[in-house]
């Protein structure tokens, strides 16, 4: 498989990143060279093999539904680069 | 002063719990070799000011009963500290400080370690020379006639300080090799713990199924002790792992005889230098001088491995950085809208590597690919996994070179991203079946670059591959060649 | 049944059928999140039940509330469903403002409950609708787009909260039938305690998938989502209005586009959403941070062993042991409350009275006042004890009417106010005799003309007797009486 212009602006509309013609010609270029590198798995016969996804084998640990101490609000907002007393803000969202 | 910078963590911390030595002593001495070391690039933050008012405040207080007091450590800038400024060396995390430490890094402090701050690292863990920081490449301290040369990476910061004498160990992180390939750059021991032997809570994620953290020091001793504090079951991660932790440094012990080391065909690559070939060869000498029986075993899925890793790392890679987004911490560009802010965020924000893996990992996981690209990299997985299972009925320990070059000029592979790759052909399947493994400096290659070889463990059998570790360092005994060119 | 299922739309070139399904995301009633401690009390200040897991800090990670686990668990037992003891957290990727980990955990692949149904009670007989599945998953946080003109604000006191998502298949027809599977929902979660069934406070919100297809046909058509419905009336209204939109466009020639969109409460229309080219891939995939949840089957039949008795099973106890109607009985297990107020009141006096006065007088008074039953004015044990008085002749139904209204106003026990305000009925036999003989006396004329045929004058005679009484006299005893000495 390889990817092609609108692939690659596809990609970066789903992972939300601004893409730009210099853009997309260096990441088609380094996009294809993984792909094609990665396609080796083809050779591999995976016939009902179950996927792994975890290598931890014990039971899912289920905490008390207990509330602990709450953070500050101002805590949670410390870092964001935009805030006011109560609130993340961010820009509208236009429909 | 700086013979003390040189001592191993035990030794250090020996000194100052018997009195030889003051912990304000030793962090002076460490302050100031890094005031000196500006050079290597191997700090994103300091904190040194902080660090003389604890080491005075542990002398003052006879603050002594952890087993790691008065050590001063700077750790991967990936570890989340309390109000100390974290940016995973993204730009995207500038001046994000986190009200929270990760459990880690807390097991250091409540063990009386002292912060030097935190190093520089590869963007987000993803690289493999430490060229991919927002905050310049790292030096390494050997250098190649004259010339500067990548630490490894992801933890270059790390591997470059330790071997520089800038900070008396660390832990770094491995998601495909992070720990050993940059140990085996810089002629330090790095040790890759089990999945689930270390919490991963308050670690700033790159693939939460491969990522660990674990120790990298001066010897084999220093990573046992490192080990002994940071393991250990945490309730706030759901894949830290509920068993008993060892007592590594007080079980460590020469004693391999009768050990069946197995030696994987699949590990001969092409084009790999004869010296590393030739120092695996002495490595399997070594080991059956201390007595241990070798075995050739077969891993037949290795190939596939780096394949498998640059599907499954990014895709979950795409998923744990969508939180990069401007809105909560760290960076923000302008846009007109939430989109626009969104997408020149994070365009501005990632670095190139960065933007590449989240690109792939998207891509692998959107709707018509998924199951020919990572649906098929999770089953391959499985069957990495049981090669190593397989093998493991035979033998209890694995050894490889940890690289299949020495370190390399800086640039020399940036522009091929599938070069780069390649450096973590011997340290990928580790992670990808979940195993402990640890690389140990074992010699020189003919421009006088450190070389390092490989223990494979089974699953938290962590005891063993220090062990044999232990055998082969007394074997090897390595002399760190580290000339202060740049002070 | 008196009654056939009529709702057909009519358009152009014929009758419409429409075609209703609806994913439901009901709160579950826990203290804590599902993947994190924080507080999900509703109506606290802004950002004010945030913890780091909460706000997507780097290096956080989920661990699961047991009670939600249960809560689910239960949930899908009172559906008759399949309770799978194996299920999986997948990511659900998408950016948006008040999703801030750029993903909601969420079950894909592998929900904690698979098939079940809900019977519903229409006028035209019982329909069974089914269940696809139930998953758990993380609520998200709330976007406030109209305080300000160039900015959002996002509070994300929600964000992560516990939700079950309950995915009914394509079974319903009418917007009524919608309301009842709702109601329906809403109650057995009440008897359970699972969701507390809150719309106001999006305890209880719905998607609404509709499509339409000629009468007859037996193919689904392309269906709209309307998304996050949030009362059972909008639900309606909107289906109506989709359903007309789509008709016309089939019916004009063109072809519905598979959609989201929004329900306009305040003109009463359904609205895309997003337009194609912005069409979402969740790219779902297993979360790295968690583990399957494995369930064992002790675990799930300790649940079966302990829930409460469902409403189906109540209806039918009710019929067969206290004679209901299956009306009556269906409204009086319609909720848990009223329920059990029910059964309080019939447990020492008629039940069957005890349903009349509750579904007529009762709900008279609270509908009026707007109240639910467990605020009601006049307490269980008290209209049990008017009923009694009724029944063993101590009052008549018309003067228990004007206790009734007594009550309402003080919740007082009725015998006290009949006592006091010497409202019991007069029912001796002799005393009354007495009366009815003094006023045959007195009214003779009225009398010869009774006897003569004027039927009518009987009413008369009982006006009398209890204008006599001031309206006490046992009305049935009047009657006999009157009848004898009318001979
Ligand atoms: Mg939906
Ligand atoms: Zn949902």
């Amino acid at each position: 498989m390889t990817i092609n212009k609108e692939a690659v602006k596809k990609i970066s509309k789903l992972s939300r990143i601004a893409s730009n013609d210099e853009f997309e010609t260096s990441m088609i270029k380094d996009l294809n060279t993984i792909l094609k590198f990665v396609d080796q798995l083809n050779e591999v016969d995976t016939k009902d093999i179950e996927p792994l996804s975890s290598v931890v084998e014990q039971k899912l640990f289920q905490r008390e539904d207990v509330v602990k101490k709450m953070n500050e609000k101002e805590e949670i907002l410390k870092n964001s680069p935009n805030k006011n007393e109560n609130y993340f803000v961010v820009p509208k969202v236009i429909e | 002063m700086s013979e003390i910078t040189k001592l191993t963590l035990v030794e250090l911390t020996k000194k100052i719990k018997s009195k030889e030595l003051s912990a304000l002593e030793a962090a002076n001495a460490y302050v100031s070799r890094i005031k000196k070391s500006k050079k290597l690039n191997t700090f994103v933050t300091e904190t040194l000011d902080q660090a003389l008012v604890s080491a005075k405040n542990i002398d003052d207080n006879n603050l002594k009963s952890g087993v790691l007091a008065g050590a001063p450590i700077a750790v991967k800038d990936l570890f989340c500290t309390k109000n100390v400024q974290t940016t995973a060396s993204s730009k995207i995390l500038k001046n994000f400080i986190p009200p929270y430490e990760s459990t880690v890094t807390s097991k250091l402090w409540d063990s009386g370690a002292i912060l030097l701050g935190k190093l520089n690292c590869d963007e987000f863990a993803m690289g493999s020379s430490n060229e991919t920081s927002a905050y310049g490449n790292v030096i390494n301290p050997y250098q190649e006639s004259g010339e500067n040369l990548v630490p490894g990476g992801s933890s270059g910061g790390c591997s470059s300080a330790v071997s520089a004498n800038l900070t008396s160990s660390t832990v770094g992180t491995d998601t495909g090799g992070s720990i050993r390939q940059p140990a085996s750059f810089t002629g330090i021991v790095g040790l890759k713990p089990t999945y689930g032997r270390c919490s991963r809570w308050g670690i700033v994620a790159f693939a939460s199924s491969l990522d660990q953290a674990g120790p990298m020091t001066k010897d084999v001793s220093d990573s046992a002790l490192m080990l002994d504090v940071i393991s250990g079951y945490d309730e706030k991660d759901s894949t830290s792992a509920n068993i008993e932790k060892g007592d590594f440094l007080n079980s460590l012990n020469k004693n391999i005889k009768g050990l069946k080391v197995g030696i994987p065909k699949e590990y001969i690559v092409d084009n790999m230098p004869k010296e590393i070939q030739t120092l695996w060869d002495k490595g399997i000498e070594w080991m059956k001088e201390s007595g241990a029986i070798i075995k050739n075993i077969s891993l037949p899925n290795t190939k596939y491995a780096l394949p498998t890793y640059y599907i499954v790392a990014p895709a979950e890679a795409s998923s744990n950085l969508s939180r990069y987004d401007g809105v909560k911490y760290g960076f923000r560009a302008p846009g007109k809208d939430l989109i626009e802010m969104y997408e020149n965020t994070r365009a501005e924000g990632f670095g190139n590597e960065v933007k590449r893996r989240i690109m792939i990992g998207t891509y692998v996981l959107s709707s018509g690919y998924y199951d020919a690209y990572y649906l098929k990299a999770q089953q391959v997985r499985r069957l990495i996994k049981n090669d190593f299972d397989l093998a493991f009925k035979e033998v209890d320990t694995i050894l490889t070179p940890t690289t299949p070059s020495s370190a390399f000029k800086i640039g020399d592979k940036t522009n091929d991203p599938i070069s780069m790759y390649l450096n973590d052909v011997f340290t990928v399947p580790v992670n990808l079946a979940g195993l402990p493994a640890i690389s140990i400096p074992a010699g020189f290659d003919d421009s006088g670059l450190p070389l390092g070889l490989q223990l494979i463990g089974k699953s938290f059998d962590e005891q063993t591959i220090l062990n044999s570790a232990y055998a082969l360092e007394e074997k090897i005994s390595f002399k760190s060649k580290v000339i202060d060119w740049w002070i | 049944m008196d009654k056939k299922f009529d709702y057909f739309l009519e358009g152009k070139t014929g009758k419409w059928e429409v075609v209703i399904g609806l994913e439901v995301h009901a709160q579950i009633t826990s203290n804590a999140k599902l993947f994190s401690s924080s507080s999900t009390k509703f109506g606290s200040n802004p950002n004010s039940q945030v913890s780091f897991v909460d706000a997507a800090m780097p290096g956080m990670l989920p661990v699961i509330n047991k009670y939600c686990v249960e809560q689910a668990v239960k949930t899908g037992l009172g559906l008759k469903a399949t309770i799978n003891n194996f299920s999986k957290f997948d990511r659900k990727n998408y950016f948006y403002a008040d999703l801030p980990q750029g993903y909601q955990i969420s079950q894909f692949k592998f929900p904690i409950v698979g098939e079940g149904q809900i019977i519903l009670d229409m006028p035209y007989g019982t329909k069974i609708a089914g269940i696809e599945r139930l998953h758990l998953e993380q609520d998200a946080g709330k976007s406030l787009h109209d305080q300000d003109p160039s900015n959002s604000f996002v509070d994300l006191n929600r964000s992560g909260i516990a939700l079950m998502e309950i995915v009914g298949k394509p079974d319903l027809r009418s917007p009524d039938e919608v309301a009842q599977y709702v109601k329906k929902l809403r109650s057995i979660m009440r008897y359970l305690n699972t969701c507390d069934g809150n719309m106001d406070e999006g305890s209880l919100r719905a998607d609404v998938n509709v499509s339409v297809r000629k009468v007859g046909s037996s193919d689904l058509g392309t269906r709209c989502e309307i998304k996050n419905v949030n009362s059972i009336k909008f639900m309606q209204q909107a289906i109506e209005y989709e359903a007309k939109r789509q008709i016309e466009i089939i019916e004009e020639g063109g072809t519905i586009d598979q959609q989201t969109r929004l329900f306009d409460t305040k003109k009463i229309e359904t609205r895309s959403m997003r337009s194609k080219e912005d069409a979402h891939d969740y790219r779902y995939f297993p979360d790295p941070d968690l583990l399957p949840l494995v369930l064992e089957q002790s675990f799930v039949d300790k649940i079966k062993n302990s829930l409460p008795e469902m409403p189906d099973e109540k209806k039918i106890r009710l019929m067969n042991d206290f004679d209901l109607s299956s009306y009556d009985a269906s409204i009086v297990v319609s909720d848990r409350d009223i329920s059990e107020y029910y059964e309080e009141v019939a447990k020492d006096s008629d039940y069957k009275l005890a349903a009349n006065w509750m579904i007529v007088e009762l709900f008279g008074v609270l509908n009026k006042e707007g109240k639910e039953i467990k605020d009601s004015p006049v307490s269980a044990k008290n209209l049990s004890k008017l009923i009694n008085l009724i029944k063993n002749n101590t009052i008549s139904g018309k003067i228990a009417k004007i206790v009734f209204e007594e009550m309402v106003k003080n919740n007082e026990d009725p015998e006290k106010i009949v006592n006091e305000k010497g409202m019991k009925q007069q029912s001796d036999p002799e005393e009354l005799k007495k009366i009815i003989d003094t006023i045959l006396k007195n009214n003779e004329d009225k009398v010869e003309q009774y006897k003569a045929g004027k039927d009518k004058l009987f009413g008369f005679f009982v006006g009398e007797v209890m204008k006599n009484t001031q309206g006490k006299g046992n009305p049935k005893l009047i009657n006999d009486i009157l009848k004898q000495q009318l001979k």
